[in-house]
């Protein structure tokens, strides 16, 4: 498979990819392996003083009173606020979209006033001197409680007998419905309908660095600087600006050294308004970070579906129609301000997305319980429509007598049939379902494992194979926020400029968390003007600095901030040119750039080194022409506009062995094929599928957020909540195909959050497949040692 | 606090004497007190590794040791073993690896690598594994922090 060609250079000339393509390690990762990062815990302030929260012990209560003597009096305290004395700094929010019809949810403050609505809600907020002294105070806080009646259960909040808003008639916040009409028709002449009830646990995140703020309000300037672990900087410069009612360009925010995000960092978070208003308050730098504790409590969590799908087969094993009905529960708030509509309105667009299946029809409710609140985490509403998807597939499939990998084969959208609209109405511009199912079928080895399998199980070894193909939402337009009101910007810029050494420094608006980002973007710039990556320096997360954009979400970071990198390193290349035909009294048509020097571009022999080109430019530029003027310092944006969604695909295989006796799964290898467009960094690519199937293999296997009937969090600690360790985790193999999308020059599609996609799906497939020989099978995730041996009848 | 007592103890090679609140951590102690912010706080109940320091040449919680408890004894930090390049292995090949994303658990991880590969022991992957358990990554998945510590143990494949 050859990668795509990208025409980096001027017609006529050699074609160089340059550094696309190559696996060169991450510049800005040595800092980090030092432990010389700057994570907001590592900055050091003057007159810094830190918030700690006193939240709410209960799932739903009335605030009767609170008393906050005793903790005003205590050593180190500066200030102790209630909701109200927040608010009059901090407007409120509520987060809907217009695009979402008919999506509801009261307004929210930074700390609640009146009514806590879930165990953890910030009820009070206390600053001191230090941390710890902080945490002291918050202890002598005294409040008086009256409880009121809790909805933890999603069918209960969806029947509605206690509605936890009176005032939103229900405790329905959006509800969607979709039918593109002869389903019913479809279902009665199928010759096989399987049908099956998918549960799927509430998680979190669990960023290794919690979150993270650091407000500096300096009242001489009615400015307000905020070092925020964030994912979206420029988001984070309006909503502070419009709720603290402070000018726009009084507010910069700063993103340094990130310690994961995931989706978690890129919400409003009430508590984090709070520290900003209290610094606005003070007058002086405030910081908050939130503990694990807290962040069990007060990160977003994701998830939490109860999902029936039907699927209508033929007997030959033709797909026909499918069927959804789904419920999520997202807590007592819509999380502002991207709203907690879109992972179940993402469920009901992706199910059944890579098949060719004509009917469908969905219904999906989004209700409020009095449990913390969800919204978008890595992959978004992809984890549960693959894995309903494909498991209902598999059911398909084994009751059909069909081999899955030739089930899928004879029914996903042909790799030749695109432009192609989905029955949920997705318009996918080019995937390659059939050729990934072919390379990943090649790449594991699957009729030997087969046999190997079939051999095993003789001998009482019970091994499963499951496959997962999936459909992947990147590079977003302005069509999945924008459109609805929301101030999140889909496109994004990129600053280059020729520094007088020679060098080039890059400002981007996406914004690094690891990912890799910088590393992506420097070797886009340094190919696009023709020069070494040693001479790049990349900076990202500063909206004083940067252009505007969106930051790093749905994984458009590669795609959207790449290609304005492509463009602006196109067009500073040309700019570079013409300094230089005015210095060398030459044709700009014979010139090009390579290796840091400008050369004859057919015989590329070097004609004048940068550096001495900026030299002269920038110092010198008395000897150029009167009326020539150099411009070394060029910005490009770019928007993908023509499609709602640049999507990709992939399709992952989970090879398992599970343990009858013990209910344990046993983990012995994962693959990933996957067709993200022009590779970047290779490397860095396969890395991003890695981490984000382990994170999906935790969905899968571990990670479940238990809440007693009380709406108590139950495991809101490290050692309670399991995630992935090393010991337990697979190898991963990777592939990629590259079909480029042509949107764009570059042709980059995302690759953060497919692998997330599609684990928790193959690992339940081959799960099941281990289980069916004994007449088992799981379908609520994660799959406990418990759950699979009930499913066995062994307890 | 009329509860500090003077604690004198070596960090990164250099005597360090302070009054220290009993209640303090070890790794709030290098973190607050000499602004070794390499050490990172990841969960504060000795679950998660981030804190991963050295005490008297073994590998500890940072936040399960009292600063107090490490008087008299020698300290070793990410910036310490980084500045005497006794990581510097581990680093290059965590480096040309990709084996971090955003590097929070990174000194952590580091520290509890360079236990197993100056031990000695021709440690194999799964070896490997279980001797970084403890250490948790959100981001890698963990097979390229394999990988490079496998590199350092047995030379490159």
């Amino acid at each position: 498979m050859g990668r795509a060609e990208l025409p980096l250079h001027a017609p006529g000339t050699r074609v160089d990819r340059g550094y696309i393509g190559e696996s060169v390690p991450r510049p800005n990762a040595q800092r980090l392996l030092q432990g010389r990062g700057a994570f907001i815990d590592d900055l050091r302030f003057p007159r810094l003083a830190h918030v700690a929260y006193f939240r709410s012990p209960y799932a739903h209560a009335r605030i009767k009173g609170l008393d906050l003597t005793a903790a005003r009096g205590a050593p180190g305290v500066i200030a102790v606020l209630d909701g109200r004395a927040v608010a009059e700094y901090c407007t409120p929010w509520v987060a809907v979209l217009a695009h979402l019809k008919g999506i509801k949810s009261p307004p929210q403050h930074a700390i609640a006033i009146e009514r806590a609505c879930w165990q953890g809600e910030a009820c009070a907020a206390v600053v001191a001197e230090s941390r710890s002294q902080a945490e002291d105070a918050v202890g002598l806080i005294e409040a008086e409680w009256e409880e009121l009646p809790v909805v933890v259960d999603m069918d209960a909040a969806l029947g509605g007998e206690t509605v936890i808003h009176p005032e939103l008639g229900d405790n329905i916040c959006f509800k969607r419905e979709l039918d593109t009409g002869g389903v019913d028709d479809a279902f009665a002449r199928a010759d096989v309908v399987v049908e099956e009830t998918f549960h799927f646990g509430r998680h979190t995140g669990v960023c290794l660095e919690g979150r993270a703020i650091l407000a500096d309000y300096n009242a001489g300037e009615h400015s307000l600087t905020v070092y925020h672990a964030t994912q979206a900087p420029h988001m984070m410069q309006d909503i502070f600006s419009r709720h603290l009612n402070i000018p726009e360009a009084n507010v910069r925010v700063i993103t340094k050294d990130v310690g994961g995000s995931f989706g978690i960092k890129v919400h409003v978070y009430p508590d984090e308004m709070a520290t900003a208003a209290i610094s606005v308050l003070l007058r002086r730098p405030v910081k908050f970070v939130a503990d694990r504790l807290e962040s069990f409590l007060s990160d977003i969590h994701a998830r939490e579906h109860k999902a029936r799908v039907r699927l209508a087969c033929t007997k030959a094993g033709e797909m026909l129609a499918f069927e959804l009905d789904d419920i999520t529960a997202i807590g007592p708030y819509s999380v502002y301000p991207r709203t907690s509509g879109i992972e179940g309105n993402q469920v009901v667009n992706l199910t059944g997305g890579p098949y060719k299946h004509q009917k469908y029809r969905a219904k999906m409710h989004v209700v409020f319980t009095n449990k913390n609140v969800t919204c978008q985490y890595r992959a978004v509403g992809h984890p549960i429509a693959v894995a309903l998807t494909e498991g209902i597939v598999d059911i398909a499939a084994r009751k059909l007598g069909m081999d899955p990998a030739e089930f899928r084969r004879r029914n996903l959208i042909a790799d030749d049939a695109y432009p192609y609209s989905s029955p949920a109405g997705l318009k996918f511009e080019r995937l390659s379902h059939h050729r990934t199912l072919a390379k990943l079928l090649d790449v594991m080895r699957y009729d030997e494992l087969r046999a190997e399998q079939a051999r095993l199980c003789k001998q009482g070894v019970h091994r499963g194979i499951g496959l997962a193909a999936m459909i992947e939402v990147t590079n977003p337009s302005p069509a999945f926020y924008g459109v609805g009101g929301a101030r999140i910007s889909a496109q994004d810029g990129a600053t280059l400029r020729l520094e007088p050494t020679g060098m080039l420094t890059v400002l981007c608006s996406v914004t690094e968390q690891g990912q890799g980002t910088e590393a992506i973007l420097a070797q886009i710039a340094a190919s696009a003007v023709g020069i070494t990556l040693d001479k790049v320096r990349c900076m990202t997360g500063d909206t004083g600095v940067t252009p505007y954009g969106g930051g790093t979400w749905a994984s458009r970071g590669a795609g959207i901030g790449g290609e304005a990198v492509l463009q602006a390193g196109r067009a500073l290349r040309s700019n570079i040119l013409e300094v230089a035909a005015a210095i060398l009294k030459l044709d700009k048509a014979e010139l090009d750039i390579a290796g840091n020097a400008v050369v004859n571009r057919l015989t590329l022999e070097a004609k004048l080194p940068l550096a001495e080109l900026g030299r002269i430019a920038y110092f010198r530029p008395d000897t150029l022409p009167l009326d020539f003027q150099s411009e070394l310092t060029v910005t490009r944006h770019y928007t993908p506009r023509q499609y709602g969604f640049t999507f990709t695909n992939g399709m992952q295989a989970s090879l398992v062995e599970v343990d009858p006796a013990t209910g344990f799964v046993n983990l012995l290898k994962h693959w990933c094929v996957e067709d993200s467009g022009t590779v970047i960094n290779p490397m860095l690519a396969d890395e991003q599928l890695r981490g984000g199937i382990v994170q999906g293999i935790g969905a899968a296997l571990y990670e479940e957020c238990i809440y007693g009937p009380d709406g108590q969090l139950l495991n809101g600690t490290m050692a309670d909540y399991l995630v992935p360790m090393a010991g337990e985790m697979p190898d991963i193999v990777c592939a990629h195909l590259e079909t480029p999308t042509q949107q764009s020059q570059l042709g980059a599609k995302g690759i953060g959050e497919a692998g997330t996609a599609g684990a928790p799906g193959a690992i339940m497939n081959a799960i099941n497949d281990a289980l069916a020989p004994l007449g088992a099978a799981v379908t609520q995730m994660p799959f406990t040692p418990e759950r699979i041996l009930k499913a066995l009848g062994k307890v | 606090m009329e509860l500090a007592r003077e604690t004198t103890l070596t960090v990164n090679g250099a005597k360090v004497t302070r009054r220290i609140e009993p209640r303090m951590h070890l790794v709030d102690f290098l973190r607050e007190e000499l602004g070794l912010t390499g050490s990172h706080l990841g969960c504060e109940h000795g679950v998660c590794g981030a804190c991963t320091v050295r005490v008297n040449g073994d590998i500890v919680r940072g936040c399960l040791m009292l600063a107090v408890q490490a008087d008299g004894c020698t300290v070793e930090t990410i910036e310490g073993l980084t500045d005497s390049k006794e990581l510097a292995p581990l680093q290059k090949a965590f480096h040309e690896r990709n084996a971090l994303q955003c590097g929070f658990c990174t000194p952590g991880m580091l520290l509890a690598a360079q236990d197993l590969v100056r031990s000695g022991r021709k440690a194999n992957r799964e070896e490997i594994r279980a001797h970084i358990s403890g250490n948790y990554c959100r981001c890698t998945g963990y097979q390229a922090i394999v990988d490079a510590i496998e590199e350092v143990i047995h030379g490159p494949r």
